[in-house]
């Protein structure tokens, strides 16, 4: 088993400036009670005008230094965690979330599919770079030991036979023992954990608390370690508070890619695509305006989805400014994707059919496109369906005009009278009775229609069809 | 040898006016119908392009004149799509025409009419696409035209009679009359002088 760590050193921090359009502009996160607001991280632009995690908020205003504030919050911390382990259980299926702020991936079963390690590594930093979070990867025999050596040194690969040369150079204060624990190694002289490896262990085992040994027992692989492995949610629910309110549809795109790319990343994850999803924009009063957004078939690409949503979102009218976005998706059927010859018949096909049908229907509007089947049905205006039927129905044995008018009209000018009577009677059973007698007439230019006459009413023919 | 395969890339290119028309290429979409193939420079449809069809009123026969075409593309399990028909195109009608009605799409466009058909005929994953633009203009059938090429898809697009005295940018043009089509204008020779009777029946 070989274990990387993804170690996300500013997460809070990553978790706030992905969101925000500006990832340059100073900016520190407060924590602590209202009466004495600290400075709990800076981000490098807040740390050059001499700000530091520690101070106080009074204090850094006295700088005389412009600098936006958020809170720091732990839930958030947690969530993003949460949406991290997601994005990478699509890599392993053994991820632990067991370290905080850190990822533990067991990689040496997924080698096969997404080796060598060198180019997996590649991947995993090149998405964690496009989704926006700092990190360091470090890959090592055992989970504890990938922890520690994270804190030293970024994009270490350790095999076994290195695992113990690399161990003894940390830093005792960085090896990821109790605090009383490293107090006391430092007061006893011990720098490294090579020193520390070098004492007898029942020595270590009276002076020391237990954990250290099994510690370190855990680092060299010699006790196994228990991790509790992540399981996905069944849901996706991702939400962005606005720092403004928003009065345009247009300014809420930059959070809604944002959105989109995490539902994206997460459903890659899962192996899954989405069917039916809802964006909730919330208002400072009232109701969250809903966007149910359905698709007919699943879907997971980022770009698609954005496409379908915006297309959407743009015909919306913002009744009130927008607060905060909260996309929610909980209908996460399996992924299928499409099928493609190797040899295509028609080799512009630059998108497909379903595709153009979401993309139709994204800016029509839902109920844009719809096939066409025949009813068995003797009635004109029920003998057809706005769906697509598997088989076709039976055919008419008189002529049918090709045009149906949606609804009868008048007929004012003389016609000719081509063929007629045929009597259609039917509907008694659910209200819509007809008694019609129909006629094939042509009028005087020459355009041949379907006109009938109510059967025992006077008055002129209606015409109800153009044979097109 | 050198110098007849440059003549015959200048006849390809129908840089040479040779009197009569070549018989080149041979369009690959019959229209189902003999008299009118066979009026045809192309003998049928002009490939990936557009088709306008002028009619004067309803019921003279449009639909008649694309059946055969919409039944040989849907019974090869090809797309074909409507969109924003003026009436209800009644299935049983369609079905009895050969018409396979599972692979007919229906889009109800509204004002958006020129931009769907545009992005129907540009995905290139429908056969043919039939529009009704009353209000289109030189500029957007152009786009069509063009879209037409890029999506290698049969465009139809139906408009009043009025229209056949402006200049349009469709490959054919053909004006419908009580029982017979006029060509007004078609790529690949000479439209024909006299009017092609159509098949009569219902």
């Amino acid at each position: 088993m070989r274990w990387a760590c993804i170690l996300f050193p500013q997460l809070a921090l990553d978790g706030v400036l992905r969101r925000r359009s500006d990832p340059d502009e100073p900016l520190a996160l407060l924590a602590g009670p209202p009466q004495r607001r600290m400075i709990r991280t800076a981000n490098a632009a807040a740390r050059a005008l001499g700000l530091r995690p520690g101070q106080s908020l009074a204090a850094a205003q006295l700088l005389g230094v412009r600098f936006a504030c958020e809170e720091y919050l732990e839930s958030e911390i947690q969530a993003w965690q949460g949406f991290l382990a997601a994005w990478a259980y699509r890599f392993s299926s053994q991820v632990s979330l067991h370290y905080p702020r850190a990822l533990l991936l067991e990689i040496e079963s997924s080698l096969g599919l997404f080796g060598p390690w060198p180019r997996f590594e590649a991947r995993l930093r090149a998405e964690l770079d496009a989704l926006g979070f700092r990190h360091r990867i470090v890959l090592a025999p055992t989970p504890a030991a990938a922890r520690v050596l994270a804190n030293v040194q970024d994009g270490a690969a350790v095999n076994e036979a290195e695992l113990a040369d690399a161990l003894t150079r940390v830093p005792v204060a960085r090896a990821g023992l109790s605090a009383e624990t490293t107090t006391a190694l430092a007061r006893m002289g011990l720098r490294t954990l090579q020193q520390v490896f070098a004492l007898p262990r029942d020595s270590l085992a009276r002076r020391f608390p237990a954990e250290l040994l099994r510690h370190l027992d855990c680092l060299t692989g010699g006790q196994p370690q228990v991790l509790d492995c992540y399981q996905p949610a069944d849901s996706f629910e991702a939400r962005i508070e606005l720092n403004f309110e928003v009065e345009s549809t247009q300014a809420l795109l930059f959070p809604l890619r944002r959105l989109i790319g995490d539902l994206a990343a997460y459903l890659g994850g899962r192996d899954s695509g989405v069917q039916r999803f809802e964006l909730l924009l919330e208002h400072r009063v009232g109701q969250p305006t809903q966007l149910q957004i359905g698709l007919l078939a699943a879907e997971r690409e980022a770009g698609m989805l954005l496409e379908l949503t915006r297309g959407r979102l743009e015909q919306l009218q913002l009744e009130a400014p927008v607060l905060a976005l909260c996309l929610r998706a909980r209908d996460l059927p399996p992924f299928v994707p499409q099928h493609r010859t190797l040899f295509d018949e028609r080799p512009q096909q630059n998108l497909s059919w379903e595709q153009l049908r979401e993309r139709l229907r994204a800016r029509l509007g839902d109920a844009s496109v719809q096939g066409l089947s025949s009813h068995a049905e003797h009635r004109p205006e029920q003998a057809w369906r706005a769906a697509s039927a598997q088989r076709p129905g039976p055919l008419p044995e008189a002529p049918r005009p090709g045009w149906l008018l949606r609804t009868a009209q008048p007929l004012r000018e003389q016609v000719r009278i081509l063929a007629g009577p045929e009597r259609i009677e039917s509907g008694w059973w659910d209200g819509a009775d007809m008694r019609r007698d129909y006629y094939l007439i042509e009028t005087r230019s020459g355009q041949r229609g379907w006109a009938f006459a109510p059967l025992g009413e006077a008055g002129p023919l209606q015409l109800q069809g153009w044979f097109g | 040898m050198g110098a007849v395969i440059a003549l015959d890339a200048l006849l390809d290119q129908r840089r040479v006016w040779k009197g009569q028309a070549s018989a080149a290429a041979r369009s690959s979409q019959p229209t189902g119908l003999a008299h009118l193939d066979a009026a045809l420079p192309l003998g049928g449809w002009p490939d990936a392009a557009l088709s306008e069809i002028l009619l004067p009123a309803p019921g003279l026969g449009e639909l008649k004149l694309l059946w055969p075409t919409l039944a040989r593309l849907t019974q090869a399990g090809q797309r074909v799509v409507l969109v924003a028909p003026p009436y209800i195109p009644y299935a049983p009608a369609w079905e009895k025409a050969g018409v396979d009605l599972r692979w007919l799409q229906i889009v109800d466009a509204g004002d958006n009419a020129p931009w769907a058909t545009e992005q129907c005929l540009r995905s290139g994953s429908c056969a043919a696409v039939l529009c009704w633009l009353p209000q289109a203009d030189d500029r957007s059938l152009r786009r069509l035209q063009v879209a037409a090429e890029t999506g290698q898809s049969l465009a139809f697009s139906y408009r009043p009679a009025a229209q056949a005295i402006n200049p349009s940018p469709a490959a054919l043009r053909l004006l419908l009359d009580v029982g017979q089509v006029q060509v007004l204008k078609c790529r690949g020779g000479l439209p024909p002088a006299r009017p092609v009777s159509l098949a009569s029946g219902h």
